[in-house]
């Protein structure tokens, strides 16, 4: 199992509920997580109904078999003067830096700079060690940029290592390309049962392969229970709208008649949106990958409902 | 403005009224932002305008439904819309939108230095707020073409939301920054006399930069930032009229949300951002909403009925209401969570009709917990923002390929759908 897992998926996926669950799922038996988010959203923070995270590493939730799961909200420009500091003691100099406004311009304007260093604690994080000698986290489980820019978030690092032909940059821009291209990380895409969403899967995962990243699993989000097939429709719409109505009354519902048809057309709604599941499912399995599959939740995602998807993805073997 | 919790958002005296020249929908991921877009795009032009849409980063089908799959950063006459008005649609291409104002602004010797700097090549193929700011740029464009009488804009998929608003501004500020300055020092200064003593800092400054990116890399910053001197002035006077154009009275802000709870939270917090910057919000665009002809019958009670006929064959032999009786009263503490043995149901040829009947009841249930579901989402939001207006898009069980899905949404967004359910 890598102990560095992406998670990205198409904009309303659900990547940020995932991301948490599998952390939450990895974190079995003694086992220590964190995870972290980039984009500056808090999702972290609201998803484990917690106050906003600060720029450091922080115990969110205990895990079943006494697991731990830390979250961190990386912060560019603080990773950067954190980075200065480090490597290079830049304390007032760092400062200057910020006063000059070189720091914003680094984290924002400056090409790549930003994801570079996102990426960069992250990999920190996965390679850093205990005085023991063990690792501090068994896993690092990543909230990341959604599907269209996640090839160019990872890969960015090769960029600038381009750009920064030698020196410090350079240096660190590859150390941080091996961990991403090692089998130490798996990029997994979360995806809905809909087409734009496995259409943008698709073409993710081409764009992943192709810059010869780690591709991880599929995870299809919110999958619906599937009540009534096509069949079933087609047969109850036609000669059976009596009989439905007679049963209707039977189990006790009053004003049956009316209902009839209204049921008819949810119904055909729900084949329709099956049959769409279907060719989909298909879709996706043309991409070779193991999926995994989450229930929708029909209460949204609150604390208990992320224990239950972190129970489902153990299940289907993730954590075990 | 009303403090009625539902105020109506009307679309078509919006897209109608001569006066309205921008229309720019923003919102979350995933949301149906893009959709929408090209939808009150199709609606407008049918009704008779002139209408422009610029969009972002459109899924293919739906650029396809368009027939814009051809993209090349110019607008292109969208075929098949009936009517007088006429709807051209394109996409950003924001490395060409950025090479052309480097065209337009430069002479060509210069013109040319800026594009073969490998630091301008990586700025301009899509780093942080590039595309943000570019959207904007095309935007200032295209009003400026004055061809069109609407334009409908989708924003980019930001990772903050909110970037489109502040790229424009944050690129504009460090153009104008002291860093800039001190970046292009060296190449400029030469033996200034009065400006020695900055030049000792500047150099420590300079070499501490050099020492983190590497030489090379320090050079081609520092020829990019002198080659664009001369057209720093542009930018930050573009970038103030741009951000000026959506704040005047011709432009209208819809926020795009769907009725989950993270959209929504994010929809509010847009609406706020939005108010402070004195942008005009017309409102709220909520798709993708449930509603359902038979909202009369609760998700308890048709569970409840389900699991009678669940028990059926009991009943039936029983032939007596006191079964139904007792299987109904038993039902409360079972779980509101649909079966999984359902579908072994579903997979019998043969369907008795009380197995039917039980799956048209769960369905029901199903979504009527999605109805309730949504409603309670969306009171949070109109309990906190009551003066915004609001249309809901009703859910449509496929996906948009063409046209005709286009209009279909545009219809939805304009009549708004069936009154939630539950209301009574």
């Amino acid at each position: 199992m890598s102990r560095f897992q992406v998670v990205s998926g198409k904009g309303g996926t659900g990547k940020t509920t995932v991301a948490a669950a599998l952390a939450l799922a990895l974190a079995t038996e003694g086992k220590r997580t964190l995870l972290v988010e980039v984009e500056g959203r808090q999702g972290i923070a609201q998803l484990f109904e917690t106050e906003a995270l600060p720029y450091e590493e922080r115990k969110i939730a205990v895990s079943s078999g006494g697991g731990e799961v830390f979250a961190l909200a990386i912060d560019a420009e603080r990773a950067l003067l954190d980075y200065l500091q480090m490597f290079y003691k830049l304390g007032s100099a760092g400062r200057a830096l910020k006063k000059l406004g070189a720091i914003d311009f680094a984290t924002t304007v400056a090409p790549g700079v930003r994801d570079v260093l996102l990426t960069g604690k992250a990999c920190e994080a996965v390679r850093r060690k205990t005085k023991q000698g063990t690792f501090a986290y068994d896993y690092v489980v990543m909230d990341a940029p959604p599907t269209g820019r996640i090839t160019r978030f990872l890969n960015v690092n090769d960029e600038v290592a381009g750009l920064a032909k030698f020196g410090p940059i350079h240096n660190q821009a590859q150390a941080v390309m091996r961990v991403l291209k090692s089998p130490e990380t798996a990029v997994h895409m979360v995806t809905l049962l809909e087409e734009m969403p496995v259409q943008e899967t698709a073409d993710g995962v081409a764009e992943l392969r192709a810059a010869d990243l780690p591709v991880g699993k599929v995870i299809v989000n919110m999958v619906r229970p599937h009540l009534l097939d096509e069949e079933a429709v087609r047969s109850a719409a036609g000669d059976r709208r009596t009989d439905i109505a007679k049963a209707l009354t039977t189990a006790g519902v009053s004003g049956a008649a009316k209902l009839v048809t209204p049921l008819l057309e949810q119904a055909a709604d729900h084949a329709q949106r099956v049959e769409l599941e279907r060719e989909q499912r298909a879709a996706l399995s043309g991409l070779d990958l193991p999926a995994y599959e989450l229930p929708l939740l029909s209460e949204g995602v609150d604390l208990a409902g992320l224990y239950q998807l972190a129970k489902e993805l153990r299940k289907q073997g993730n954590g075990s | 403005m009303t403090l009625d919790a539902s105020a109506a958002l009307e679309i078509d005296p919006l897209i109608d009224d001569p006066a309205t020249r921008i229309i720019v929908c923003c919102g979350a991921g995933g949301v149906g932002k893009t959709t929408t877009a090209a939808a009150l795009g199709v609606r407008a032009a049918e009704r008779g305008r002139k209408v422009v849409v610029l969009t972002i980063d459109p899924a293919r089908r739906l650029a396809q439904s368009m027939g814009i799959d051809s993209l090349d950063n110019t607008p292109r006459r969208v075929k098949g819309v009936e009517g007088e008005g006429e709807l051209h649609a394109m996409m950003l291409d924001m490395k060409r939108t950025f090479d052309e104002i480097v065209e337009a602004h430069a002479d060509a010797e210069r013109a040319r230095s800026i594009l073969e700097n490998p630091f301008y090549q990586s700025l301009s193929a899509g780093f942080a707020g590039t595309q943000e700011y570019m959207a904007m740029e095309k935007l200032g464009q295209l009003r400026a073409r004055g061809e069109w009488d609407l334009i409908v804009v989708d924003t980019p998929p930001s990772r903050s939301a909110l970037d489109f608003l502040d790229a424009p501004k944050r690129l504009g500020s460090f153009l104008d920054g002291k860093f800039i300055k001190v970046l292009v020092a060296p190449a400029k200064m030469g033996g200034r006399a009065g400006m020695k003593f900055l030049n000792v800092g500047m150099s420590m400054m300079t070499g501490t930069l050099g020492k983190l990116l590497g030489g090379q890399l320090l050079r081609d910053v520092q020829t990019f930032v002198a080659a664009m001197d001369t057209m720093f002035g542009g930018f930050r006077t573009r970038a103030d009229a741009t951000y000026r154009l959506l704040q005047a009275p011709g432009t209208a802000f819809l926020v795009v949300a769907a009725p989950e709870r993270d959209a929504l939270r994010e929809a509010a917090y847009f609406v706020e951002r939005l108010a402070a910057e004195e942008m005009p919000l017309a409102g709220l665009v909520l798709n993708r909403v449930h509603g359902s002809g038979a909202a009369r019958l609760s998700a308890e009670r048709a569970l409840a009925a389900a699991e009678n006929l669940d028990e059926g064959r009991i009943v039936d032999q029983r032939h007596g209401k006191a079964g139904v009786r007792d299987a109904a009263a038993a039902s409360p503490e079972s779980p509101p969570v649909a079966h999984t043995d359902a579908v072994d149901h579903t997979d019998a040829i043969d369907h008795t009709t009380e197995q039917l009947t039980s799956g048209l009841l769960r369905l029901h249930a199903e979504r009527m917990q999605v109805l309730a579901r949504e409603r309670r989402t969306r009171d949070r939001f109109t309990a906190l923002h009551p003066e915004v207006a609001v249309a809901q898009v009703p859910a449509l069980p496929g996906d948009v390929h063409d046209l005709a899905g286009l209009r279909a949404i545009g219809d939805r967004l304009a009549t708004g759908g069936p009154a939630p359910a539950g209301a009574s």
